[in-house]
């Protein structure tokens, strides 16, 4: 049991820190909010899937992909494609010129099902596409730059530069993709209402599941050999490489991970928000879904979750409250936990929180620390600032 | 419906400037139509008070497009409030920001509907914002006074459109090309996106099946995009006897430079366009577009007195440098509409204020007389203006009222 807790869970320390946010997620936040607030909720924890992935990438991986806006997005349409038809079929559709397609395509004089639209009639395919369409694009990016050794700030531009191009082609092929209206009035799935209030509760547990599948799935990645050879590339990647490891695949391997998991973000966010649109392509959200991980703290796979929340709500809450000065507001919080806490909420957590409540064996004198755990608080305290990489790892 | 006057005071009277018949009752008083009466679905009406939402882009890219009908709309929620409010109600406003983002449009709309549960909601500009919240406004029964001139092909319950559908605004600029600028070949020119594509569509079938002219040229550019010399040299080599354009926003300013510099005025290359408005040429500078056409169904320098009045108004509490586009007056239109719906049905119940809507009429309206179809669009003239050097423009035609039709048969 404790070998399972300390590599799965990050050790009981993890474990508490997991089922502190379950118990936030999925019992304290569903009754203290009405269905709205927690349509919301759920809407930004879709956000905290790219958040995580951007953990593993880059807080591990060292590879900064300002870029993952395309995945989201790229797992959004697909399912988005499968709601459209779905809300297309011949009856609804029945004033068109061509009934039975969606009404972007015939507002666009297409008169046909494009080819590459004819396999998301299926919901199994579209599942699989949700996942596999990033997830083979990352693949292509991740090959072409990282066999050839481009990294740091190269790849940062590059991913910047392929978002870019996505949302251009998404918005001038509007007869195919929507343009720049996206692809909105999406109503069922297999014939359930995904409006009702029902529909929206299912769908935010759904969510919240599969985020901690998520960040259970990116934890054992981490915890295992492979998680600390991808620590090893991102501090020194040139010795990793002299050892023997074909440093590329891995960096292939782990960009490739964090884009699915991405895009099943983007899909539930079809699911819980109704419509997609090239709007969370581009490179502002993209930076936007950097800036969450980073307020969260690029180490920590549930600061991530906490630090979307946290970036979400402040948007939500100023610009509700203040209408022309929002933008301001937010900009001072970006600037402020950036300068003030650079590892973010986890870092906070770790050099305040963590000492003073379980800090130095003063605090817990009742609490039997398995001995790998003993071990991390007693580097800790030697040393706060080197460990502290390791030390978020498991928060 | 038109509005009654049953008395006014003359000191209220003092502060608007409105002509006189759009001024309520002020013997209408809350207590004559009880809350309980006067709604029964849950909505944001109190004794005093009835509160409304405003939904428009206030930061990012549209904010300077989309500042104009927010300023129209709380004009007319102010000068409806200072002549004793609807059915007794003064009238609230909850105002949120849509960001530019379509996704916040649909928060923003989901919030003000089941949060604040406002009775209407006065809002949108682009069509993609306005295609993010129908099913949100759809779904939770609200309702929108949408002020765009916009590409048709939609018709909802929950909707009521105050700006011109497609054919509104492109037929009758077309035919008065035609007959009097006597143009046989066209060139076709558009942003890329659904507004301009589905306008040039129309346009062309237009030109073809109905003008026997040609089409030489149908060219769309990015939005944003700032690179028209290829167009322009394409322009100069087919020498079209009319440039029919729909560029919008930031693009206007690099087109319409780029063509002067290139030596095209429009006395030598005739153009007429569906997408500037005075607040456009604000932009654009008065010297760039002197000698285009636009066709809208406003301009500010309509002379009639109901516009003079709102003229007026408008630059009294928004400055006198401020300048009002078409869009601008649509939204104007809005809360007045949406007034005499609610007076007509005694309601602020949606289901009730929808089907008291078609057939009202504003006989004060800035743009002269406008009737509200069953079909949610409004009855309006075309009016074709030619711009100034001090970036207003003349008109130099006008059409009839024109029905609208958003599903236009032959033209799809």
């Amino acid at each position: 049991m404790n070998a399972v807790m300390g590599k799965w869970l990050g050790g009981r320390e993890g474990f508490l820190g997991l089922i502190i946010l379950a118990v936030l997620i999925m019992v304290i936040m569903p009754l203290a909010f009405d269905i709205f607030r927690l349509n919301l909720i759920g809407k930004y924890l879709t956000y905290a899937f790219v958040a995580v992935g951007l953990v593993m990438c880059w807080g591990y991986g060292g590879i900064l992909s300002l870029g993952q806006g395309m995945f989201f997005g790229l797992g959004g349409y697909c399912m988005a494609m499968f709601l459209k038809l779905e809300a297309s079929d011949p009856i609804s559709t029945k004033i068109q010129s061509t009934p039975g397609i969606p009404d972007f395509m015939d507002w666009n004089q297409i008169t046909e099902l494009p080819w590459f639209w004819v396999p998301f009639h299926s919901l199994t395919l579209t599942i699989i596409a949700v996942i596999l369409v990033p997830g083979v694009f990352a693949y292509i990016i991740g090959a072409a730059m990282f066999k050839r050794r481009v990294s740091g700030v190269y790849f940062s531009i590059i991913t910047q530069a392929v978002a870019s191009i996505l949302t251009i082609l998404i918005v001038g092929q509007q007869g195919y993709t929507g343009g720049i209206n996206g692809m909105t009035d999406l109503r069922t799935l297999l014939g359930w209402d995904i409006r009702s209030d029902s529909a929206k509760y299912i769908l935010y547990y759904a969510n919240a599941v599969l985020l901690f599948g998520c960040i259970l799935f990116a934890r054992a990645i981490i915890a295992s050999k492979l998680g600390k050879l991808m620590l090893a590339m991102r501090d020194r990647e040139d010795r990793v490489r002299f050892s023997g490891y074909d440093v590329s695949s891995f960096q292939i391997f782990i960009f490739c991970i964090s884009a699915m998991i991405s895009a099943i973000g983007g899909a539930m966010f079809t699911l819980q928000v109704g419509f997609m649109s090239p709007s969370f392509v581009g490179i502002v959200p993209s930076i936007e879904m950097v800036i969450f991980a980073a307020v969260g703290g690029r180490m920590s796979l549930i600061g991530a979750v906490y630090g979307t929340l946290l970036v979400n709500f402040g948007k939500s809450y100023f610009s509700e409250s203040f209408p022309t000065l929002w933008l301001v507001f937010m900009g001072a919080l970006f600037i402020g936990v950036v300068m003030g806490f650079p590892n973010g909420l986890a870092g906070i957590y770790v050099s305040y929180i963590k000492p003073r409540f379980f800090g130095d064996k003063r605090g817990v004198p009742t609490m039997p620390v398995t001995s790998e755990e003993a071990v991390a608080v007693e580097t800790k305290s030697i040393n706060s600032t080197e460990s502290l990489g390791h030390h978020n790892a498991s928060v | 419906m038109i509005v009654n006057i049953h008395s006014f005071k003359k000191k209220a009277l003092a502060a608007l400037v409105l002509g006189a018949s759009l001024l309520t009752a002020a013997a209408t008083h809350a207590a004559d139509y009880p809350t309980a009466k006067v709604m029964t679905t849950g909505l944001a009406v109190a004794d005093k008070t009835v509160t409304v939402g405003i939904l428009h882009s206030i930061t990012g890219t549209m904010a300077i497009s989309e500042t104009g009908a927010v300023e129209a709309e709380k004009l007319a929620i102010d000068q409806i409030n200072a002549s004793g409010g609807i059915l007794g109600r003064k009238i609230e406003v909850i105002q949120e920001d849509g960001a530019s983002d379509w996704p916040t449009f649909a928060e923003k709309a989901k919030k003000l509907l089941e949060k604040d549960k406002v009775a209407t909601v006065f809002g949108c500009w682009t069509s993609a914002s306005r295609k993010a919240v129908l099913p949100v406004f759809e779904h939770d029964n609200g309702l929108l006074y949408y002020p765009t001139f916009y590409e048709g092909l939609e018709q909802s319950k929950n909707v009521f459109y105050t700006g011109q559908e497609a054919t509104q605004q492109i037929l009758a600029s077309l035919d008065w090309a035609s007959k009097t600028l006597g143009a046989k070949t066209f060139y076709l020119v558009g942003s890329d996106y659904i507004w301009p594509r589905t306008s040039m569509k129309i346009a062309r079938k237009h030109i073809e099946n109905v003008l026997k002219g040609t089409v030489v040229g149908e060219e769309y550019y990015p939005l944003g995009s700032t690179q028209f010399s290829s167009l322009i040299n394409k322009i100069k080599l087919k020498k079209p006897d009319l440039v029919f354009g729909a560029v919008v926003g930031g693009s206007n300013v690099a087109w319409f430079k780029q063509l002067n510099a290139a030596g095209l005025t429009f006395k030598k290359q005739p153009m007429l366009t569906i997408s500037v408005t005075e607040d456009e040429v604000l932009g654009i500078g008065g010297e760039n577009v002197e000698g285009l056409y636009s066709s809208m169904k406003y301009f500010q320098s309509l002379d009639n007195p109901n516009n003079k009045a709102f003229v007026a108004a408008f630059k009294a509490k928004y400055g006198a440098d401020s300048v009002i586009g078409d869009v601008t007056q649509a939204g104007y239109l809005g809360p007045w509409l949406w007034k005499a719906a609610v007076e007509k049905a005694g309601s602020f119940d949606v289901d009730k204020v929808v089907a008291a809507s078609p057939g009202i009429e504003l006989k004060t309206a800035p743009e002269g007389y406008v009737k509200l179809h069953e079909n949610h669009h409004l009855w309006s003239k075309a009016r074709i203006a030619i711009w100034q050097k001090d970036g207003q423009a003349k008109v130099v035609h006008e059409t009839d009222l024109i029905e609208p039709n958003p599903f236009p048969k032959g033209y799809q």
